[in-house]
């Protein structure tokens, strides 16, 4: 209940001790600013990590092929292994799980013009799925469709990049591009999450492109999702995929540099624990930090019980009750605690969107944020910690004898 | 109003007891004026705390206004010293960071008043020792006789049973100090029961009975007449 008189003594007694109860709050303060500073670091870590991995769908497992290098059952070593388009479509049919899969087959610079204008661009040609894997947001028009790689259509979707440097004044739907003097039709403009050079890319249909550049059914690496599936499953659909192409192309069982399947799932998994570790190694300062400042204000309170000795036994003398001088002692300190808390989180938050809006967007670190929930929890914390702080020196209070008041100083 | 019947006190000092209080028996009637005297050691400080409230006995029997007043809990204690008694002490004990209403008025606060009621009572009892004038001024701001009129207020404003007063005047010079015990007197004689402990015999000489300690023990009382 709100008590005007008691709020009265209170701030009559702070009022006194300005230095002190300022020197007392501003630990407190401290350790709550370090405390949510740390916090946005390592959550602008957080959010960095997790945007670099948006380039590419964080559920994805990536299947490449090298030269072999052990001889098995009769092959040297040395052997350059060659997907198929039907190695693709054998491990998409067989394994449980798959939710988006896309092979890809990959010009690094494609001779392309419109009208006047010539430039080489990277070309992929890949499934309508490829989308979904690198995260690619259509802008305008469409994605490639199925009925595009059936029919083997010349069409295209770009990225943003192209349509600046190609089309400045002109809608690319519709338009055809040349790639290597063949026409392809624009469908399709995307922007994609990940960086600039993202932005540059050709999409058109597999089937197309290996017509295209008469690459027959090769395919250089692809790629499948696994939906939401837990990352034990995922370990096993890695394993899957190995074990098909190892016995399809012959590869020995222990051979690493023929095929590689890597697994997204488990690479972010490895992050996201040295993320929590970092998270927690926060909480486990911030929390000392405070833990310092509260045993200063404990230490402090101390101080002004033994000061107010005198003043303390008056007021028994006067018919103060142990338990009026202990909450007189107690909402002293958790009244200095709260609001010192308070100060240091909005002081904290602050310097945190300074520092954001100072620093901008770099690799591994963006948006540095305290969300709401934090900050109330760190709130409740310094009223507990204020208690815990006035709780030995306001029982001493109370456990001071009246009889003093008689005593001459 | 306060009878004591063979009531015993011993401190511990090291590992063995020293009696303070050896068997005091006394009576002081409603509406009396009584001093106590002693030299240092005999026991008149102990008295007045065990009188006050403020500290135990072991064993015997004090009832303050046919209240037996024994092995009290702190929030007992607390609640019998908030109705019955009203404090005097030698070096005025205001609380340095409020002024003369709220001093005076503190006691009023443990017992729960409102705070409109409250003051506006303190001013009542400061116009009543002459300091209504001075009511916002803080205790800096007031002489050492000023400060006890403000603590004999604050005493009287709890309408207690008995005023007990510590050497009320051991910090004034002469002339401060009989302004206050007129004041005092002037409380008694509306008919407040009021113990003096002084060592100023001309302090002492202004009550109605002199109660002389010593070691202890109660040597003598002794019924003034005044002239």
């Amino acid at each position: 209940m709100f008590d005007l008189d008691k709020w009265q003594e209170i701030l009559a007694t702070i009022r006194k001790n300005k230095l002190r109860t300022f020197l007392t709050a501003f630990s407190v303060m401290w350790g709550v600013f370090m405390l949510v500073l740390l916090l946005g670091v390592s959550t602008g870590l957080q959010n960095g990590v997790v945007h670099s991995f948006s380039d590419n769908a964080i559920n994805s497992i990536w299947v490449y092929s090298g030269k072999t290098s052990m001889a098995y059952k009769g092959l040297k070593p040395g052997r350059q292994i060659q997907f198929k388009t039907e190695d693709f479509e054998n491990v998409r049919d067989a394994v449980d799980g798959i939710e988006y899969a896309t092979a890809r087959y990959m010009v690094w610079s494609a001779e392309v013009a419109y009208g006047d204008e010539y430039s080489t661009y990277p070309l992929r040609a890949v499934n309508p799925d490829h989308q979904f894997l690198e995260n690619s947001l259509i802008k305008k028009g469409r994605f490639l469709n199925p009925t595009d790689l059936l029919e083997n259509r010349k069409v295209a979707v770009i990225g943003k990049e192209i349509v600046d440097d190609l089309f400045p004044d002109v809608n690319p739907l519709g338009e055809y591009l040349r790639v290597y003097g063949i026409p392809f039709k624009v469908v399709g403009v995307f922007e994609d999450t990940g960086n600039s050079r993202a932005q540059r890319y050709i999409y058109i249909p597999l089937s197309s492109g290996q017509n295209v550049f008469g690459a027959g059914d090769d395919i250089q690496q692809f790629m499948v999702t696994t939906g939401q599936l837990p990352l034990p499953e995922t370990m096993r659909m890695t394993a899957q995929i190995e074990d098909m192409l190892r016995r399809k192309h012959t590869i020995h069982p222990d051979d690493e540099s023929a095929i590689s399947v890597s697994n997204n799932n488990e690479e972010f998994q490895e992050v996201a624990n040295i993320l929590t570790g970092i998270e927690v190694f926060v909480w486990i300062i911030g929390a000392f930090t405070i833990i310092a400042g509260i045993v200063g204000v404990s230490n402090i309170m101390s101080i002004v019980v033994k000061e107010r000795t005198k003043e303390i036994g008056v007021r028994k003398a006067l018919g103060a009750t142990p338990a009026s001088v202990v909450f007189l002692i107690l909402q002293e300190s958790i009244f200095i605690t709260s609001v010192a808390g308070y100060i240091g989180l909005v002081l904290g938050v602050f310097t945190l969107e300074g520092v954001s809006n100072l620093i901008g967007e770099v690799e591994m670190f963006r948006n540095p944020e305290v969300d709401f929930n934090v900050a109330l929890i760190t709130l409740v914390v310094m009223i507990i910690a204020g208690a815990l702080a006035g709780l030995f020196p306001s029982l001493r209070a109370a456990s001071i004898k009246p009889v003093i008041a008689l005593k001459d100083e | 109003m306060i009878t004591l019947k063979n009531v015993n006190k011993s401190y511990t000092v090291g590992n063995r007891p020293l009696p303070v209080l050896k068997g005091i028996d006394l009576d002081i009637k409603d509406g009396e004026m009584v001093s106590i005297m002693g030299s240092s050691g005999s026991g008149k400080s102990t008295l007045l705390n065990i009188l006050g409230i403020l500290d135990s006995y072991d064993s015997g029997e004090y009832l303050l206004d046919g209240k037996l007043i024994k092995d009290l809990s702190e929030t007992k204690s607390a609640k019998y010293r908030s109705e019955m008694i009203g404090f005097i002490f030698q070096s005025f004990n205001l609380i340095s960071f409020k002024n003369a209403v709220e001093n005076v008025a503190l006691p009023l606060y443990y017992k729960g008043i409102k705070r409109r009621k409250r003051n506006e009572l303190a001013r009542q009892y400061l116009d009543k020792v002459g300091l209504l004038d001075w009511a916002d001024h803080m205790p800096s701001e007031l002489s050492g006789g000023q400060k006890q009129r403000v603590a004999i207020a604050r005493a009287l404003i709890t309408s207690p049973k008995v005023i007990l007063a510590d050497e009320p005047t051991g910090a004034l010079d002469s002339s401060t100090s009989y302004a206050v015990m007129d004041l005092l007197k002037k409380v008694n004689s509306e008919g407040m029961t009021v113990v003096i402990v002084t060592h100023e015999n001309d302090i002492a000489e202004k009550t109605d009975r002199l109660i002389k300690l010593k070691d202890g023990v109660i040597e003598s009382h002794n019924y003034l007449v005044h002239v």
